[in-house]
C-alpha cells in the first residue's frame, strides 16, 4: 500500500462483510421454505426473502467492487484519491439507500421486477451515489501521474455499469418490453461490463501476487475483454427466447452464448498460467489462491454450467426452473463473490498491518465455502433436472413435483451450512485483522 | 503472436461492431413485439393488472413467461389451466383453496383489482412466445391407467372428455387417471361410491356436510355443478 486514502477500502470491504453474512442468513430462510418449514411466512414470506437475498448479493458485491475501486486506483494512477472525506459520504449514502431498500422490502415497498427490486425513489439516489462515486475515481486517474490499462478498464467498466443501471429505470406498461429492457441491466452487467472489472482486478492481482510483466498480463486483459463483448452482448439473447420477442434471438442468443464460456475459459487459462510463470513465491498465497479459485469457478459456474442450458432446446425445459438456480448460485459465486474476496484478502495485511493472510482459519475458509458452494450446486442441479422431467416432461402438477424434491431442499440445507461454516471463518478472520491503523506497509 | 496495441483495437472494435448490432436488433425487436404480443389487447385492466402483478412482487414466488423465482408456478398460461373462477378465489383468499400447502400471501384485492390481475394474466396467455411453456411430451407414462397400447392418445382423449372445468379446478387438488394433485383424495372411483345427488350437495358447499373438509366451497355455477356430478358419478374405475 502506498497512499493512506487507499484505506478507505476498508470500510467497504468491511460492508461487504456485513451485507454478505444477513444474505446468508435470508438463503436459509428461502431453504427452508422449499423443505416445507416456513414459519416465517407471515413475518418473511418468501418473496421478500428472496428479494432481500439477490439484492443483499448485489450490493455487496458493488460495495467490494467500490473497495477495490479505491485500494486500486491510487496505486495505479499514483496519486492519493481526489477527496477522502467525498469518499465516505459516498460510502455512508450507499449503505443508507442499501439499508432502506432492504427494510422497505420487509414492508413491501418494491418494484417487484427480479433482480431491480429497489423502488424508484431509491433509484435515482443509487445514481446519484454512485455518479459521486465515478466522479472520484474518474477524477484521481485523470489527475493521476500515469494511465494503465488496468485501472482503464476498471474504470471504464464502472463506467458502463452505471449506464447501464439506467434502462431498468424506463416506464413501460408492456411486459415484454419491462423484461426486454431488464435483462440489458442484469445480462449486460453479469456477463458483459462487470466481467471488464472482473478482468481489472484480476488483472492487478496476477500483476502484485505473480510479478509477471505488467505488458503481459494487460494484453491478455483486452483479449479476454474482447472475447467477453464479443459473445456476452449478443448472448443477451438468451433472455429473449421466451417473452414475446422475435424468433431470431433463438438463433443469435444460441450460437453467441456458446461463445460465451470461452472468455470463462481463456480467464481461468490465462490466471493459471500467470500463476505458473510467476514463479516467485507470493507473500500472500491465500490471496493467489481466491485469484485462481475465482478463475476456474467462474468458468465452472459460469461459463460451463451456464452453457449447460442455454441452447434454445434446452432451455425450452429449463426455463423457470431450478436449473437456473443451479447455474445462478455457482456464477455468481465464482466470477464475483470469490473475486472480492480474493482482493479482500489481498488487501487486508497492507492496510492493516497485521500478516493473518495465511492463517489455517484463512485457508480452512477458502476450501469449506468453495466445497460447500460445489454441493449446493450439485443439490440445485439435482433437484433442477429432477423438477424439468417431472414438471416440464412428463406435465405433473407443480406442487406435487415440489414434495418430490423436497429431500434435495435438505442436501442444499446441509451443504449451505458447510458453505456458511467456510464464511464464518472469513469473516472471523477478518475481523481478526482490526482496522486500518499503522504506517503505509511496504508492498509483497 | 499480437501485441498490446493489437489486442486493445481487437477489443475497442469488436465491442463497438456487436453493441451497434445490438442496438439495430433491438430496434428491430420493438417493431415485432406488437404483433406477436397482441400489444392492441393491452387495455387500461390489463395495464393496471401488470402493475399490480409487480408491485405485489407476484414474481417473487412464481415465474411469468419463465422469469421470477421458482417456489410457486408458472403463470404463463394460468388463465387456461385454471380458469377466471378459480383466479379469482385464490386471490380472494390463498389458503383455503390450498389447505395446509406451501403459502400463498393474502393481498386482500378488492374485486377490481382482481379482475385486473385476471385480464392481465388473460392477455400473458395470448402472447406468442416461440413455443413456451412446452406441452410435457412424456406425459403417457403419467396416466398409468390408460390402454399400454395407445398409450399416448388415450391419454389425451380421456382427457378432452373431461369436463372443462373439470380441468381447471378439480386436477388442482384432486387426480383422475392418474392426473392431477395429490391434496385431495383420487376420483376414479368416486362414481362407485357416491352418487349423483351427493356430488351435487357436496359440490354445493361441501361444508354443509363435512365441516370439517379441507375443501373449499368453490365458485362453480349451478350448470358447472350439474356437468361435474353427471360426470363424476360414471367414474367407477379402481383407483389404484
Amino acid at each position: 500500500m502506498k497512499y493512506t486514502s487507499q484505506r478507505i477500502a476498508y470500510w467497504f470491504f468491511a460492508v461487504c462483510m456485513l451485507l454478505f453474512s444477513l444474505q446468508l442468513v435470508y438463503g436459509f430462510i428461502m431453504g427452508f421454505a422449499h423443505m416445507g418449514y416456513d414459519g416465517l411466512h407471515s413475518l418473511i414470506p418468501f418473496n421478500v426473502a428472496r428479494a432481500v437475498h439477490t439484492n443483499l448479493l448485489v450490493m455487496w458485491l458493488l460495495s467490494g467492487f467500490m473497495g477495490a475501486a479505491y485500494y486500486i486506483i491510487p496505486e495505479e494512477a499514483d496519486r492519493e484519491i481526489l477527496s477522502v472525506k467525498w469518499a465516505y459520504v459516498q460510502l455512508i449514502a450507499f449503505v443508507v439507500v442499501g439499508v432502506t431498500a432492504i427494510i422497505g422490502f420487509h414492508f413491501q415497498w418494491w418494484e417487484g421486477r427480479k433482480f431491480l427490486e429497489i423502488p424508484r425513489p431509491l433509484d435515482y439516489l443509487v445514481v446519484v451515489d454512485v455518479l459521486l462515486f465515478i466522479g472520484l475515481i474518474g477524477g484521481t486517474i485523470w489527475k493521476g501521474r500515469r494511465y494503465t490499462t488496468t485501472s482503464i478498464v476498471l474504470f471504464f467498466g464502472l463506467l458502463t455499469a452505471a449506464l447501464l443501471y439506467l434502462p431498468g429505470m424506463i416506464d413501460t406498461d408492456h411486459q415484454t418490453h419491462d423484461s426486454y429492457w431488464r435483462w440489458w441491466v442484469v445480462h449486460l452487467w453479469v456477463e458483459g461490463v462487470w466481467e471488464l472489472i472482473m478482468g481489472a482486478i484480476m488483472s492487478f492481482l496476477l500483476i502484485k501476487l505473480t510479478g509477471v510483466d505488467r505488458e503481459v498480463i494487460e494484453k491478455w486483459l483486452y483479449i479476454i475483454v474482447g472475447f467477453t463483448f464479443l459473445s456476452g452482448i449478443l448472448g443477451t439473447g438468451h433472455h429473449y427466447y421466451y417473452i414475446g420477442t422475435p424468433r431470431y434471438w433463438l438463433m443469435i442468443g444460441g450460437v453467441f452464448s456458446a461463445l460465451e464460456p470461452i472468455a470463462f475459459l481463456g480467464m481461468a487459462i490465462y490466471a493459471i498460467a500467470m500463476a505458473k510463470k510467476g514463479g516467485k513465491t507470493p507473500t500472500n498465497k491465500t490471496a493467489l489462491l481466491w485469484t485462481l479459485g475465482t478463475a476456474i469457478m467462474s468458468f465452472v459456474g459460469a461459463g460451463f454450467l451456464g452453457f449447460a442450458h442455454t441452447l434454445p432446446q434446452v432451455n425450452m425445459y429449463t426455463h423457470g426452473t431450478l436449473v437456473t438456480a443451479m447455474h445462478g448460485h455457482l456464477a455468481f459465486w465464482g466470477a464475483y463473490a470469490c473475486l472480492v474476496l480474493a482482493i479482500i484478502t489481498y488487501a487486508m495485511p497492507l492496510m492493516t498491518g497485521r500478516k493473518l493472510q495465511d492463517t489455517y482459519t484463512n485457508i480452512f475458509a477458502f476450501w469449506t465455502s468453495n466445497i460447500g458452494m460445489v454441493s449446493m450446486t450439485i443439490a440445485f442441479g439435482i433437484a433442477g433436472v429432477a423438477q424439468v422431467y417431472l414438471e416440464r416432461k412428463m406435465g405433473l402438477d407443480f406442487l406435487l413435483v415440489q414434495k418430490e424434491i423436497e429431500v434435495h431442499f435438505l442436501g442444499l440445507v446441509l451443504a449451505a451450512s458447510l458453505f456458511t461454516l467456510g464464511i464464518i471463518a472469513f469473516v472471523y478472520n477478518f475481523i481478526r485483522f482490526g482496522g486500518p491503523v499503522g504506517d503505509l506497509q511496504k508492498e509483497s | 503472436m499480437l501485441t498490446k496495441s493489437q489486442a486493445k483495437a481487437f477489443f475497442i472494435i469488436g465491442t463497438a461492431l456487436f453493441s451497434l448490432i445490438f442496438v439495430g436488433l433491438t430496434v428491430d425487436t420493438f417493431q415485432r413485439i406488437p404483433s406477436q404480443t397482441n400489444s392492441e389487447g393491452l387495455t387500461p385492466e390489463v395495464v393496471r393488472g401488470k402493475h399490480l402483478f409487480d408491485k405485489s412482487n407476484c414474481m417473487g414466488c412464481h415465474t411469468i413467461m419463465g422469469e421470477g423465482a421458482y417456489y410457486a408456478p408458472e403463470l404463463t398460461k394460468v388463465f387456461d389451466r385454471r380458469g377466471e373462477a378459480f383466479i379469482t378465489a385464490m386471490l380472494k383468499d390463498p389458503e383455503s383453496m390450498y389447505p395446509g400447502q406451501r403459502k400463498m400471501t393474502n393481498y386482500h384485492f378488492n374485486d377490481q383489482q382482481i379482475s385486473d390481475l385476471v385480464a392481465f394474466l388473460k392477455w400473458i396467455g395470448q402472447m406468442d412466445l416461440n413455443g413456451f411453456p412446452p406441452k410435457p411430451d412424456l406425459n403417457k407414462t403419467a396416466a398409468p391407467n390408460a390402454d399400454s397400447t395407445t398409450v399416448g392418445e388415450a391419454a389425451i382423449v380421456k382427457t378432452m372428455d373431461r369436463p372443462n372445468v373439470f380441468n381447471q379446478m378439480c386436477v388442482a387438488c384432486h387426480s383422475l387417471g392418474g392426473q392431477g394433485g395429490q391434496i385431495g383424495p383420487a376420483l376414479d372411483n368416486i362414481g362407485s361410491t357416491r352418487d349423483k345427488d351427493y356430488i351435487i350437495r357436496w359440490l354445493k358447499n361441501p361444508l354443509e356436510i363435512k365441516p370439517d373438509s379441507k375443501m373449499p366451497k368453490l365458485p362453480l355455477s349451478d350448470e358447472d355443478i350439474t356437468e361435474l356430478a353427471a360426470f363424476l358419478s360414471t367414474q367407477k374405475g379402481s383407483s389404484k
